[in-house]
């Protein structure tokens, strides 16, 4: 029995109390480079009490509509970001995957490509998903790399779906299949 | 035995109630290793935070005292009061005498070292001769071997196996459920002459 | 990709209408029979009040993790009875199924066999399970037969399980896998 579906090289999956998650997320999200190349929303700048508020609800979605982990690093468990599947569609074996380090010095170190593994492993393996999704914003290339070196194909592009600073940016599809995964997993163990 | 007899104590550890301030972080680092919520469950294994053991807790007692149909004991160190697991007695059909259980040792360093044995007599002496049930199921999963010796150790007799119910790391596995009768049970308690109640 | 999966050659799978379902459980309650049978549950009657509060809160908590439906007839749109796919069904692709026909005038005439032929299609062709289980009474001879015809294979007996009428029976585990169930659907 595989004991270590939730631990990568570097980095551990874990649910966290929403206070906890509270505090971090009131804190990254002030840091408006990271909301946008999270989110399509604007930064709103929420107190830590209202994270608090909207995570408890959030958090109570069972496994049958999304999973939410908390990733710390193995080094010294300094919580670091998050992972989460989303729009989960059991029957079909699908969901869509959304990764953020909210810390900018584990930028560029391999952690959230650690983080993206392990995710991937505990679907396939635990949630017996036949492909993950995701969408990543055409610019952030940091992330698109990342996600090609985890084996994530490209799939196409939604154009011009964001406008930033007075520019028009397409949305990128990329999914990864089980059997991809499968490959690369044998490939590199 | 009699009327006098403790139910709930052991000689390594008691059965207990849920301690709402203490246990659930413990409980909480113990969903964070998936092996041992797959051991139990067919349910997605997810870790649990804090909070959520919490949650849990709560909803087990609303259960217990609403259902009738549950039970959900603490397995506890006799001497130290430490959580070391739990047990359930649950799906209880009363009209019928019957129910399922579930036994769990929270850490791997807890293993081997009679809990888990001394966990399941308390408990099935509780079964038949308090719930005086008729008999008891457990189910496990083919790919836990040393679940299927710990269960057949107490007479448990395999019945039924639902073929390649369970798909774990793209490996298929049956889903197995042993029984056990209380005349079954109740032979296991006069081993050798030896009335092994207390 | 179009036709209704839904559709039997005799029977339709619906959606219960809390009121309509209600009324017709309350009648086919009155058949113990027809109880003890269907369900380990002790036989009982509840008003049409209580069934359309239990119904409509089942429902409620049903969402996607369990799937629940009506047999009505093909011809004459006659409500006769339920079926339901349930269990922890993800993710490991197994559901439990259920069937009951309330209508006595319905049994033996094929109406079940339909039923089970079209929540296995759906259960296999939209839930994309790997396997259906069920468990059933040692008491229920009718029942056993209808499902090894349906291609469920016997997988062992909880003893004793069942105590009704003074006596214990067995509780039966029959299942199908889907690779078993593909060789049969080209019949």
């Amino acid at each position: 029995m595989n004991n270590d579906l939730l631990h990568g090289e570097l980095v551990r999956l874990a649910a966290e109390n929403p206070e906890v998650m509270a505090g971090h997320f009131s804190r990254w999200n002030q840091d408006a480079g990271w909301v946008r190349f999270l989110d399509t929303e604007p930064s709103r700048l929420l107190s830590e009490k209202k994270w608090k508020e909207w995570l408890e609800k959030d958090l109570e979605k069972g496994p049958s509509d999304q999973i939410f982990f908390a990733i710390r690093t193995l080094e010294d468990d300094t919580l670091i970001g998050f992972i989460g599947l989303f729009d989960l569609f059991m029957q079909h074996g699908d969901a869509f995957v959304a990764i953020a380090l909210g810390e900018r010095k584990y930028w560029g170190k391999g952690y959230g490509a650690d983080a993206m593994r392990v995710m991937l492993g505990y679907a396939f393996s635990e949630l017996n998903l036949r492909r993950v999704s995701l969408i990543v914003f055409e610019y952030n290339p940091r992330a698109i790399r990342s996600y090609e070196k985890v084996g994530f194909v490209h799939e196409g592009r939604i154009r011009e779906v964001l406008q930033r600073d007075g520019k028009r940016w397409d949305f990128l599809y990329m999914g990864i299949l089980r059997e991809e995964w499968l490959a690369k997993e044998s490939m590199t163990s | 035995m009699s009327i006098d007899t403790q139910l709930f104590e052991g000689k390594l550890i008691r059965l207990s109630p849920i301690d709402h301030e203490k246990d659930p972080a413990v409980e909480s680092r113990w969903t964070h290793d998936l092996s041992l919520q797959r051991a139990l469950s067919r349910r997605v294994a997810m870790p649990l935070s804090i909070a959520q053991v919490k949650k849990k807790y709560e909803a087990i007692e609303k259960e217990v005292e609403e259902s009738h149909r549950l039970f959900h004991f603490t397995i506890r160190g006799r001497e130290d009061g430490r959580l070391i697991g739990f047990v359930r007695i649950e799906g209880i059909e009363w009209t019928h005498g019957v129910c399922s259980l579930k036994l769990a040792i929270g850490d791997p360093a807890d293993r081997g070292k009679g809990y888990g044995s001394e966990a399941l007599q308390l408990t099935l002496r509780f079964a038949f001769r308090e719930l005086n049930l008729y008999r008891v199921s457990a189910v496990v999963t083919e790919d836990n071997p040393e679940a299927v010796t710990f269960f057949q150790k107490f007479n448990f007799v395999e019945e039924v196996r639902r073929r390649k119910a369970i798909l774990r790391d793209g490996q298929t596995w049956d889903s197995i459920h042993l029984g056990l009768l209380r005349d079954e049970w109740q032979a296991t308690q006069m081993i050798g002459g030896v009335d092994h109640e207390q | 990709m179009d036709t209704n999966i839904l559709c039997g050659t005799l029977v339709r799978l619906v959606a219960l209408e809390p009121p309509a379902v209600a009324e017709a459980i309350n009648r086919w309650d009155r058949d113990s029979e027809f109880r003890r049978l269907l369900d380990s549950e002790p036989a009982n009657q509840y008003s049409v009040k209580k069934l359309i509060d239990l119904i409509t809160k089942e429902q409620e908590q049903e969402l996607r993790s369990e799937y629940t439906f009506g047999i009505q007839t093909l011809d004459g749109d006659r409500l006769i009875g339920f079926t339901d796919l349930e269990g922890d069904i993800f993710p490991h692709g197994e559901a439990f199924v259920g069937i009951g026909i309330g209508e006595r005038n319905f049994w033996g005439k094929g109406y079940g066999t339909d039923a089970m032929k079209v929540i296995l299609r759906f259960a296999f062709d939209e839930l994309n399970l790997r396997r259906v289980a069920l468990d059933t009474f040692e008491y229920n001879p009718r029942a056993i037969h209808s499902y090894e015809k349906a291609g469920f294979v016997h997988e062992g007996r909880a003893r004793e399980y069942l105590y009704r009428e003074g006596r214990r029976w067995d509780l039966i585990f029959m299942g199908i896998l889907r690779e078993e169930w593909l060789t049969k659907d080209t019949g």
